[in-house]
């Protein structure tokens, strides 16, 4: 499955859930797919997806918070894992596009071909993860962890496929903020 | 000296109530009190960088936080800093331990305390050395530049300011 097809199978999925997006072409092909505001396009930072992600679950525990990650990212910040298992929010679902390589720089590899990561996040206390490699999987996956308690890890495992032609987020930084917080906390 | 509980209630006075950090024995004193203050729920962060963005990610949830770290985890996170908050405008407390200052510490200190001051201007972070006369003063002057400018406002901490407790 190429990434895109995970972007607009989740896009059906998704109602008004804050959503944290990592760097590279995880925030711009989500961008292109489907441009809400309530998408917070981390365009620096890398690794920080996972952090944010539970700043804003713990901050707004009654709604449900997903962060929309990427292998490298997680690889770079394995020690939020812990956090999040640690803090456990409820609300928390981190979906990870594992596609091995550091896409957006030239497709260098990263190490989740030899490293499960929804069995480190397992392993460090979520509540539940799972790993899917076809499109028609994501739906019954997400819908199982979207009613159980977080926090929950779903991998998506997709082939290498960015199309870099596609454009850049268009929204400043300030606005992405802006926007993101807006449909927080109004 | 300046109480750790006294100060933990001025923050509190002042609005901040989401608190993170990675240790520093200079500060040991006031993380003990966060930690024994349920209603300031302290979150240990692994990471320095990892604390920027839960506090990042705390703000934009409708929080005020606050991120305790030593001047070691400045380096760690200053891609944090520049490229998350000093960009999208999302501002943070940050009390940093000065470790070095003046050049007596141990040897992994001394550069850091050295280039303390420099880096943060550098980096275009804003900050004041807080002592034991100027809590409220540092903190108004915090309490504006997040509310009014949105940006990361640090205090930085000199040995012997606060209680040890280890």
């Amino acid at each position: 499955m190429k990434g895109i097809e995970a972007f607009k199978e989740l896009a059906h999925l998704l109602k008004n859930e804050p959503t944290v997006l990592a760097n590279g072409y995880i925030s711009r092909e989500f961008f292109n797919v489907t441009d809400r505001k309530e998408n917070f396009y981390m365009i620096g930072s890398m690794g920080l997806a996972s952090s944010i992600g539970l700043g804003v679950a713990l901050a707004q525990p009654e709604r449900k918070t997903l962060i929309l990650d990427g292998d490298g990212n997680v690889l770079m910040s394995m020690g939020t894992l812990a956090m999040i298992a640690a803090c456990a929010p409820k609300n928390l679902i981190h979906i990870v596009i594992d596609n091995e390589v550091y896409e957006s720089t030239g497709s260098q590899r990263t190490l989740s071909h030899e490293i499960k990561l929804e069995e480190v996040a397992k392993s460090a206390g979520y509540k539940q993860a799972l790993r899917v490699t076809r499109p028609e999987e994501i739906r019954p996956a997400y819908e199982k962890l979207v009613q159980a308690e977080g926090p929950v890890f779903l991998l998506i495992k997709v082939e290498p496929a960015f199309d870099a032609s596609q454009g850049r987020v268009t929204h400043t930084p300030e606005e992405i903020r802006d926007r993101f917080m807006e449909s927080i906390v109004g | 000296m300046l109480s750790s509980k006294i100060f933990v209630d001025k923050l509190q006075g002042h609005g901040f109530d989401f608190f993170t950090g990675v240790p520093c024995s200079l500060l040991s004193g006031l993380i003990a009190e966060l930690e024994a203050d349920r209603e300031a729920g302290y979150i240990p962060s692994v990471r320095e960088d990892a604390g920027v963005g839960l506090c990042a990610g705390a703000y934009m949830g409708g929080k005020r936080p606050v991120l305790l770290m030593q001047n070691s985890g400045f380096g760690y996170s200053l891609n944090a800093f520049t490229s998350l908050n000093l960009i999208y405008k999302i501002p943070v407390l940050v009390i940093m331990s000065w470790r070095g200052c003046g050049g007596k510490d141990a040897p992994e200190h001394i550069i850091m305390g050295d280039i303390n001051e420099q880096l943060l201007k550098t980096s275009g972070m804003e900050y004041a050395v807080l002592d034991e006369n100027n809590a409220d003063q540092v903190l108004s002057t915090a309490l504006k530049k997040i509310k009014d400018e949105k940006v990361p406002y640090t205090l930085l901490v000199k040995k012997g300011l606060f209680d040890e407790r280890h």
